[in-house]
């Protein structure tokens, strides 16, 4: 256990000093400047607009950190072959890729905090109080580093086997994916064949189905989320994170490194 | 080489796992089901802020909203939900975003403008859409016609029904019935026969599946409409004569009134109601139609 | 005296990889030792790596076969071979980096598989890299965390194995900033670092100026007297000639001998070589000359051992001046040469043929 937080601790150090520090900083200047501009605007919806701008663009750069930094992690270390020296230490290969993967996710809460901090200083800003059902929007964002971390696991997963791009098209394409299906399942446009709804209908429970994380018309307009929602999907991050880090390990334990 | 075993396991957890994750996943699409409202499905509306916002990309962002708008339609009817509110907002950034987005006017005037349940019924949203739409594409006649649509069919305004055709019929590429049908409106006023011809040109002339759905439907209803009055006349020719109204289609063949079993336009036959009157089956799709399209408000 | 020469003799073993090359195999000493052994510290037996190949996978191409061999205890073991030999194949399959097609191997008596024999290993990989916005320092702080080290010994060790690879100067400085030798020293640090019975060094000698290469070989050195079992792989010749107690030659994926330096390039020296200066005026001065090659100032004359007087009289007649004589072995760079000429050869041929 603690070797896996060894490699967690030091992903983290490196991700730190690599990049995170710069993009927080900017965006959360990026934000308050937003949240100034959208009060000029638009008159009585500050609120609303700021907060699903805001998150979505947390939910935006996150997603792209995650992916492109998660499938970065494994296919750098293996292609500059940092990995050897730390494989030839007593570590077995799914520790170190747990210990990434915990690495990442570490790095992707820090970056998540501080851009939800950029967040509710907008807020404050433009609303010039925050109340009770503000805190609606940290379920919100809870939400988006749920997703993200799922994200990170299946970029983890496909830079196992293909190569870093072909990892990123699977990733990104997964994702959106995830997102359409959870659309299509509420159309069951009627121009398809009851055998393509059944089977886009399996495919959404099958796949990672991201739209379950998608709360924003709740945390724009305050209200509030369902605890049971928060467990379920907790739990059903952790689960699904746990399968595909299971495969990806078991990917990696097999693989011939260069 | 790690051990095989590792694969074996993984094979059997993986299944469990997955069931797992399909409860959940069931748990959880109930959760946002009961959290999801109305207001949630557009959350910025605000036109001329994403206007702003989306730059060289408005196109884009338009098309996002217009799918958005026939998806939200379409969910809605099959949900069988009959409240439309968030229908104008995705069609007014849609439209605000690319004033050249002609499918989209199209649609709104449809269903902005049909009556509830059916549509949002807003036909004044309908026309400032279609008068955005005609200002911003000059040569797009097919608005006229929608327009004038609406004005007959919806707000009953003859008038101003014929001068939207006529204007119409003055642009290129028109139709040669614009100009026949502008003089009609104003002659006739308030006609089945005209309603029908209107519905009869869009079930042809659209490409959309929804609107063509939607006119099929509309003529159809209008048939039938015309052959229960005609039916009725033979019922109270048969009441007269036999001193109570009919019981039944049948009855009314047995005795000499009609030749054979009148048919509706789905192809179900149609009956007495208890009240002496014709009606549509109620084994019809046409019945299960007339109660959501003329649901008494 | 007796005994010493059946000695020699019983363990003289000729392997012949070649037509013209003998081979001896350890001498007495290291039998000796066998006898009253300790396992070997590393041991192969078959070990074999294939790739698929080619457009669609189908082809195989063998980087590695049937190596059998073993490296014991205490020794510093050579792993010799041009590039593209199976050195660097060998030395990742011993540490788990990839995985064996066929044969097995085991790393201190435990399959190469277990990796809790890892604390008692230390690598350098090729052409090692780090995180490049670590100090050195930091690097060798994480890896030192995985020997369950506590804070003040890993500091400690820290500190000492940057001294012992002249790195503690630029302890503090980003790893993106070192250059190449400067990462060399770093990955060996980080080998020695935890003190292990057995270090394996994949090309600890590339990108190294001969100050570093110098003071690699003193660590090497270091290393042996403390009583480590090192196993390093080079193309550099007089490297290996220096440091190892034995090699092990391997080209084309295959193992082609292994013994001590000296004597695999044979026991007896082929001749003399004559370095003499000479007048082209003076008597019979023509005759040897035509034998000799002119070699700047100087003529050269190779003579096999028996004739050595005689020549040296004859050149003596002819008033020749004598600079050097000196014995001819035939040099592991030789052995070296016609085993890779073979090996293109055969590889050429094979080319040719399409099979």
């Amino acid at each position: 256990m603690s070797r896996i937080l060894i490699v967690a601790r030091n992903t983290f150090r490196e991700a730190v000093r690599d990049r995170v520090l710069y993009n927080l900083v900017f965006f959360a200047l990026l934000m308050i400047a937003c949240a100034v501009l959208v009060g000029q605007i638009s008159m009585d919806i500050e609120s609303v607009v700021m907060v699903s701008l805001g998150l979505s663009a947390i939910s935006l750069i996150g997603l792209l950190i995650a992916i492109f930094t998660g499938v970065g992690m494994v296919s750098k270390e293996i292609d500059k072959r940092t990995l050897h020296a730390v494989l030839a230490k007593p570590l077995h290969r799914w520790e170190f890729l747990l210990g990434k993967f915990s690495g990442l996710v570490l790095t992707l809460t820090v970056n998540t905090a501080a851009m939800a901090a950029g967040l509710f200083l907008a807020m404050l800003f433009v609303k010039h109080a925050i109340v009770g059902s503000d805190t609606v929007v940290l379920v919100a964002i809870y939400f988006i580093l749920l997703k993200l971390s799922l994200v990170v696991a299946l970029a983890m997963l496909f830079s196992c086997f293909t190569s870093p791009l072909l990892a990123i098209l699977f990733t990104g394409g997964l994702y959106l994916a995830g997102l359409f299906l959870a659309e299509l399942r509420n159309l069951q446009t009627t121009q398809l064949n009851p055998q393509t709804q059944k089977f886009l209908a399996f495919l959404s429970y099958l796949l990672p189905n991201f739209g379950n994380y998608d709360v924003m018309g709740a945390a724009a307009h305050g209200r509030s989320i369902p605890a049971s929602l928060i467990l379920h999907n907790t739990l059903y991050t952790i689960l699904y994170c746990a399968m595909v880090l299971s495969v990806a390990a078991l990917v990696f334990s097999r693989k011939d490194l260069k | 080489m790690p051990a095989k075993s590792a694969a074996w396991a993984l094979l059997l957890v993986l299944p469990v796992g997955f069931a797992g994750v399909w409860r959940l996943q069931r748990h959880v699409n109930i959760e946002r089901e009961a959290m999801h409202q109305e207001q949630d499905e557009v959350l910025v509306r605000s036109p001329r802020l994403m206007k702003m916002m989306t730059l060289e990309y408005s196109p884009l962002i338009a098309d996002i909203y217009w799918t958005r708008a026939v998806q939200y339609y379409g969910g809605k009817r099959l949900g069988q939900d009959t409240n439309l509110e968030s229908l104008w907002p995705l069609l007014d950034v849609a439209t605000t975003l690319d004033p050249n987005l002609l499918p989209a006017y199209r649609f709104g005037a449809t269903f902005l403008g049909e009556p509830e349940p059916r549509g949002a019924g807003r036909p004044d949203l309908a026309v400032k859409l279609l008068e955005r739409g005609m200002q911003a594409n000059p040569d797009a006649w097919r608005l006229n016609q929608d327009l004038g649509n609406i004005y007959y069919l919806e707000l009953k305004d003859f008038p101003k029904a014929g001068q939207a055709y006529l204007d119409g019929s003055k642009k290129p590429g028109a139709a040669s019935w614009m100009k026949i049908m502008a003089a009609r409106f104003l002659e006739k006023g308030d006609s089945r026969e005209i309603a029908s011809l209107l519905w009869a040109e869009v079930l042809e002339s659209s490409n959309d599946q929804t609107i063509k759905e939607n006119a099929r439907i509309n003529l159809e209803l209008l048939k039938s409409d015309e052959d229960i009055d005609q039916l009725n006349e033979i019922t109270v020719r048969f009441s007269r004569k036999v001193g109570r109204p009919p019981r039944s289609i049948r009855e009314m063949i047995q005795a000499g009134f009609i030749g054979g079993e009148p048919q509706d336009p789905a192809g179900h036959p149609y009956v007495i109601g208890a009240d002496g009157t014709a009606a549509i089956s109620e084994k019809s799709p046409l019945f299960k139609e007339k109660s959501v399209y003329r649901k008494p408000l | 005296m007796k005994k010493r020469i059946a000695d020699a003799l019983f363990y003289f073993r000729v392997y012949v990889f070649a037509p013209q090359t003998a081979w001896a195999i350890d001498d007495a000493k290291r039998i000796s030792k066998n006898e009253t052994m300790t396992a070997p510290a590393i041991e192969t037996q078959n070990l074999s790596k294939q790739y698929p190949h080619g457009f669609l996978h189908l082809k195989k191409k063998t980087s590695l076969q049937g190596l059998t061999m073993q490296v014991q205890s205490g020794e510093v073991f050579g792993f010799l071979g041009p590039n593209g030999a199976g050195k660097s194949t060998t030395i990742k399959l011993l540490m788990g980096i990839i995985f064996p097609t066929a044969g097995t191997a085991q790393i201190l008596g435990k399959p190469v598989s277990d990796v809790s024999m890892h604390r008692d290993i230390g690598y350098l990989p090729e052409q090692p890299y780090f995180y490049d916005y670590l100090t050195a320092a930091e690097v060798l702080d994480y890896f030192g965390r995985f020997h369950g080290f506590s804070a003040a010994e890993r500091g400690e060790r820290v500190q000492k194995v940057l001294k012992t690879v002249a790195l503690e100067t630029a302890g503090k400085i980003q790893l993106r900033k070192y250059s190449k030798g400067m990462l060399q020293r770093v990955g060996l640090a980080q080998a020695i670092l935890h003190d292990p019975k057995l270090v394996i060094l994949d090309e600890p000698m590339s990108g190294l100026d001969p100050v570093g290469r110098r003071e690699v070989r003193d660590i090497i050195l270091e290393l042996k007297n403390a009583g480590k079992t090192i196993l390093f792989s080079t193309h550099i010749l007089s490297d290996a000639e220096t440091l190892c107690d034995r090699v092990g030659v391997i080209a084309g994926g295959k193992l082609r001998g292994v013994g001590a330096p000296g004597s695999i390039v044979g026991v007896q020296a082929t001749g003399m070589e004559i370095v003499f200066e000479l007048a082209e005026s003076a008597v019979n001065a023509q005759q040897i000359l035509a034998k000799a090659t002119r070699s700047g100032m100087n003529f050269r004359i190779s003579v096999i051992e028996g004739e050595l007087y005689a020549a040296l009289g004859e050149l003596r007649a002819a008033g020749a001046k004598i600079i050097s004589v000196t014995q001819i072995k035939p040099t592991l760079e030789d052995y070296f040469l016609e085993l890779v000429g073979q090996d293109r050869a055969q590889a050429a041929a094979i080319e040719v043929s399409g099979k």
